[in-house]
């Protein structure tokens, strides 16, 4: 059967800008994202949920920090590193930080390669974010047993208020579980662009799909948004 | 800021922008460590801590994740309803104070 033959499709056509750009897109035919790929539009959404769940566990130790009569242990002590015999309040905490904004840079420059078509920096650069990730992750289990060895329990602390367990270990918990998650991801994705799945638009062996270089993108979405996540936990938990 | 065609062949940026954005977020954090370093207290503390946030939380979105490239079809559809979310925090203040209050005048630990 024959192509027909389209004269005037929808993208020949002039858009308006700022808000009759908003609500021509959202009342037009088939697809509300014009330019926007089904996969990237669903990680956002995805990351938008993620968003919500992450907002549920800052509220709810933002309400049992407002609403508890003991005083609330001082992060700036309580996550401080005797290092040469000199007390520095927070290091641990500053270097993960670092960590992770660093991780989100090489991330950020492998989709750029990836959309170069460059498949070993691609590849490199993302094996270098999921090493970041590790090493982040690493340094949360230091802390942890840290923590935990100087009497530090959901139920209880030796400093204050009980809460401050239970809110420290299922915000950094949770946080840490999608570290973890994104580094496994990293390394299967950089396996997939080092082998050339992507130029040889290779299918998929779970979805039988054929990827393109927007998926080190999507990846990347994900990526950045568990830095993003640890800059409102850094200022909210461990500043405030 | 950036040419309406870059999505034909996916986001294409110069490597420079990203490396400048790196170095503000490297800024910005040593910034906020900083205010605890010198232990500032008090409102300056807050408004500086929240003003880092938001500054190193508005890089990574714009230019990183590239909403600002974006149609603001999706910028709309994703950043407005976490906003919403300070809804949510104004209702648990009220809750919290209260049940601050509650605790203090039952359990004998107030004035």
């Amino acid at each position: 059967m024959a192509e027909p033959a389209l004269t005037n499709t929808g993208e020949a056509l002039t858009r308006p800008a700022g808000w009759q750009q908003i609500a021509a897109d959202w009342s037009s035919d088939q697809r509300a994202f014009k330019n926007v790929s089904w996969g990237k539009v669903m990680m956002w959404i995805f990351l938008l949920s993620d968003t919500f769940i992450f907002s549920c566990f800052l509220l709810s130790y933002m309400t049992v920090r407002m609403s508890t009569t003991v005083p609330w242990p001082n992060p700036s002590e309580v996550f401080a590193l005797t290092i040469g015999g000199k007390s520095i309040p927070l290091i641990l905490i500053a270097i993960m930080t670092f960590i992770l904004i660093s991780s989100s840079g090489t991330m950020a420059m492998a989709v750029n390669f990836g959309y170069r078509r460059d498949r070993a920096r691609t590849a490199a650069l993302m094996l270098a974010t999921a090493a970041f990730g590790a090493t982040f992750v690493g340094m949360q289990a230091f802390e942890w047993t840290k923590l935990i060895t100087e009497g530090v329990r959901p139920w209880g602390n030796p400093w204050g208020a009980v809460q401050f367990g239970s809110s420290f270990f299922m915000i950094t918990g949770f946080h840490g579980t999608h570290v973890t998650i994104g580094v496994i991801f990293l390394i299967i994705m950089a396996r997939k662009v080092w082998r050339g799945d992507f130029d040889q638009e290779r299918r998929g062996f779970f979805t039988s799909r054929k990827g393109n270089y927007e998926v080190v993108e999507i990846m990347g979405l994900y990526w950045h948004f568990v830095d993003l996540v640890w800059v409102f936990i850094f200022a909210l938990f461990y500043l405030w | 800021m950036a040419q309406a065609s870059v999505h034909v062949a996916g986001q294409q940026h110069p490597i420079k922008l990203y490396l400048v954005v790196w170095g503000w977020l490297f800024v910005l954090s040593t910034c906020s460590y900083l205010v605890d370093y010198f232990d500032i207290h008090g409102y300056l503390r807050w408004f500086l801590i929240l003003l880092f946030m938001v500054l190193k939380a508005g890089l990574i979105v714009a230019v990183f994740m590239h909403m600002a490239w974006e149609r603001l079809a999706l910028m709309y559809a994703i950043l407005v309803p976490p906003v919403l979310v300070l809804v949510f925090v104004g209702i648990m203040v009220f809750e919290s104070d209260y049940t601050h209050v509650t605790r203090l005048t039952f359990f004998g630990m107030g004035p």
